[in-house]
């Protein structure tokens, strides 16, 4: 099979294509060339060229064909002005997610298929199977700290039918040691954290010279201003550090967002026991019914729930149990049953 | 079996060439500055090899300097013809063309930027080629310096030195040509057109890479950009990399002995591929169709992607370029391109043909081209 590997120039990347080429593929190497980050060469703007000769390397060594993509203007124009557009409307964006849509993922894979790839791999630590009726079937990773189906939900039967995700099936520890046997120069590499395009993690510092100075109130629970800030946008639902509001006792959590009132309260008023969510997408076609589990952020535990489907592509989750905290719009929700991923969508509300 | 199509690129070392390189490899290890016997057996070789590269250009073997590839005889040229005239106060305005290799462009941006001088870069017309009315017209009392390519290493295209060089040297300003893709596939005058200084690369043409070649006519003065030793006439100061030039020299001899029947091979073979890829619906030709060099074709192509187009044809075993390779190695946006005002929602591939092309390169190549683009437009591409 003709398989085209993206990869990052870190070490899941590198061991998904060694694991191919060992499988028997014939396998190309792709680096997606995502932001204008500095080289270090005045009046050049190329991607971490350190990351794209690591993968360069690692392509080197296992003997395939490797190119460099330019997706910065997809990149740009899919991703990052979609999350600055998100944060402006105050909700909390994840741009993996989108990312993984309209250029990682999806996109890459139309293009691998149009460019005559029976299919492509990526590092993600997911894992793949299929049933007796051929059907894709999508899970959690064996090593769960490193799971990934929460920014892979939106994948479909076509597209599963043309993915290889042979890293989901090892421990990240394994994985390097496998890598360090066969001297792939990445082995060793530390993991990639937090959003690519803000090296730093300051996002306010990041959204601040996008989104400008917008003053507003924090309204506590009830109705009062008791403070200010300077753009709604720093802030996100379930967040409690940096509000700069000291000396309430019980801390201060972000319960919502409207506008630029940025809401706050203790933990109790973050509980939620419905979530509405639009845009769906379903790994076998169709919405699951019943009693599943949701998740609601990329790190959260799922949680029991009930779903009821209230439209073409939108449903409601109705926690009965433990109820989650920190339901931010515009994150995702993501339905598993035990480790199998159903599927999930974009959070779009959510009541008490 | 690879077809390689991106001699533009670099060509394949001529095997004859490697051969007469081979001793000043493996035993003739002398220094040609030397002066004892060991050194005078290189010494030798490096002349002879001045003399062939004096005779495929017709200037006087002291006019030629050879220097580490086309890039550094760009720059010796630019930075120090420059340099020379603005230290013998003759003025610091320098003309350029809009579609010059970087190692022209970004010598000139240097100079502006660094060195306090005017910069005039003239643009194209939208068939690639520069008016020589309107280049001339950029030159003033205070030009010291006038670079224009012979050929565009892009699109192919032809740029009128033979009515810019006589003009400027009635003027007496400096010419000074890249012909790093002209060499061997099109007339090159020096003499008649005027030209002052002039830039090969030996790996263009069947030589080996890490070899080039700086005409410097005697009434042109240069400071040099490396202090040394003073090896070739003091223009280019190291000592002399005798396999390398070597190799420079066999391979200009080849380039010369052979052009006449070269170029009407190739222009046949080119003619035929062109016709073949301008057969797919939606291909046009980038740059003049008449005004351009034997061996290229350079397409537009509506409805692809030009980085998923390079790879389909690689898989396919045709190499052929889009673009140029930034420092990741994906293909960057083409200032030449930009500035002909080509399509930018299209996908532009380079072939260029040479001495070891074949017809059934060229008819392979075509074949591969019309199913990718067919299988890419079916699939409605990734990004296009």
């Amino acid at each position: 099979m003709r398989v085209l590997v993206a990869m990052s120039g870190g070490v899941d990347s590198a061991m998904a294509a060694a694991l191919l080429v060992e499988a028997g593929h014939d396998v190309t190497g792709v680096h997606l060339k995502m932001a204008d980050t500095p080289s270090g060469l005045p009046g050049k703007g190329c991607c971490t060229l350190d990351d794209a000769r690591d993968a360069r390397r690692v392509a080197d060594r296992l003997g395939i064909p490797f190119y460099v993509w330019d997706l910065s203007a997809p990149f740009r124009a899919r991703v990052v002005d979609d999350f600055v557009a998100e944060y402006a409307a105050g909700r909390t964006p994840n741009p993996c997610i989108r990312c993984n849509e309209r250029v990682k993922y999806a996109a890459l894979l139309a293009r691998a298929r149009a460019v005559g790839f029976d299919a492509l791999a990526t590092g993600h630590h997911v894992r793949l199977s299929s049933d007796a009726t051929g059907a894709a079937h999508l899970w959690r990773a064996v090593d769960r700290a490193k799971d990934q189906t929460y920014v892979l939900y939106m994948a479909t039967q076509d597209q599963l039918a043309h993915t290889r995700w042979p890293v989901g099936e090892y421990p990240k520890a394994q994985l390097r040691a496998m890598a360090a046997e066969r001297g792939l120069p990445v082995a060793a590499k530390p993991d990639s954290t937090d959003v690519c395009f803000i090296p730093s993690g300051d996002l306010g510092g990041f959204l601040r010279p996008r989104l400008g100075q917008r003053t507003g109130a924090f309204v506590g629970p009830d109705g009062a201003v008791v403070g200010s800030h300077d753009g709604a946008y720093r802030f996100t639902v379930g967040q409690r550090r940096g509000l700069g509001l000291g000396g309430v006792g019980e801390p201060w959590y972000v319960t919502a967002i409207a506008g630029d009132d940025v809401f706050v309260g203790p933990r109790a008023l973050l509980e939620r026991a419905t979530v509405t969510a639009t845009a769906c997408s379903w790994i076998a076609g169709a919405p699951p019914t019943g009693r599943v589990a949701a998740q609601v952020r990329y790190r959260g535990v799922p949680l029991p729930c009930e779903l009821t489907v209230t439209g073409p592509d939108s449903v409601e989750l109705a926690f009965a149990d433990e109820r989650p905290v920190g339901v931010a719009a515009g994150q995702a929700v993501v339905v598993y049953d035990g480790d199998e991923c159903l599927g999930g969508g974009t959070i779009a509300g959510s009541s008490p | 079996m690879t077809v390689y199509l991106d001699h533009a690129a670099t060509t394949p070392l001529d095997p004859g060439v490697l051969a007469a390189m081979r001793p000043y490899l493996e035993h003739e290890h002398g220094n040609p500055s030397s002066l004892h016997a060991v050194g005078r057996v290189a010494r030798a070789a490096v002349e002879h090899a001045r003399e062939q590269v004096a005779a495929a250009l017709g200037v006087t073997p002291l006019e030629v300097v050879f220097t580490g590839g086309g890039t550094e005889s760009d720059n010796a040229a630019v930075k120090g013809i420059a340099w020379a005239a603005r230290e013998a106060g003759r003025g610091r305005h320098v003309v350029t063309t809009a579609i010059e290799h970087p190692a022209v462009l970004e010598s000139v941006r240097w100079l502006a930027q660094s060195h306090a001088f005017e910069v005039t870069v003239v643009a194209p017309e939208p068939d690639g080629v520069v008016d020589a009315e309107r280049l001339l017209a950029a030159v003033r009392a205070d030009t010291v310096l006038v670079s224009v390519m012979a050929a565009n290493n892009e699109i192919g295209t032809l740029q009128p030195l033979d009515v810019v060089g006589p003009a400027l040297r009635d003027r007496g300003v400096v010419l000074h040509t890249d012909a790093v893709q002209a060499f061997g596939r099109a007339p090159l005058d020096v003499d008649g057109w005027g030209i002052g200084a002039l830039s090969l690369s030996a790996h263009k043409f069947n030589g080996p890479k890490g070899v080039g070649v700086l005409v410097l006519r005697r009434d042109v003065p240069v400071q040099p950009l490396l202090s040394g030793g003073g090896q070739e006439r003091g223009v280019r100061s190291g000592t002399l990399n005798a396999a390398g030039i070597v190799g420079c020299g066999g391979a200009a001899a080849l380039t010369a002995a052979t052009a006449a029947d070269e170029v009407v091979r190739l222009r046949a073979l080119r003619d035929r591929l062109a016709g073949a890829l301008l057969g797919v619906d939606g291909v046009t030709l980038n740059g003049s169709a008449t005004r351009r060099l034997p061996h290229n074709a350079a397409v537009a192509v509506a409805g692809c992607d030009g980085e998923a187009l390079l790879l389909a044809l690689d898989a396919a075993g045709v190499a052929v370029s889009t673009g140029s390779a930034c420092q990741s190695g994906a293909a960057e946006p083409s200032h030449v391109l930009t500035a002909i005002g080509a399509p930018t929602d299209r996908a532009h591939l380079r072939f260029t043909l040479g001495r070891t092309t074949t017809d059934d390169d060229v008819d392979t190549a075509a074949a591969a081209f019309a199913d990718a683009v067919k299988r890419l437009r079916d699939a409605g591409g990734g990004y296009a």
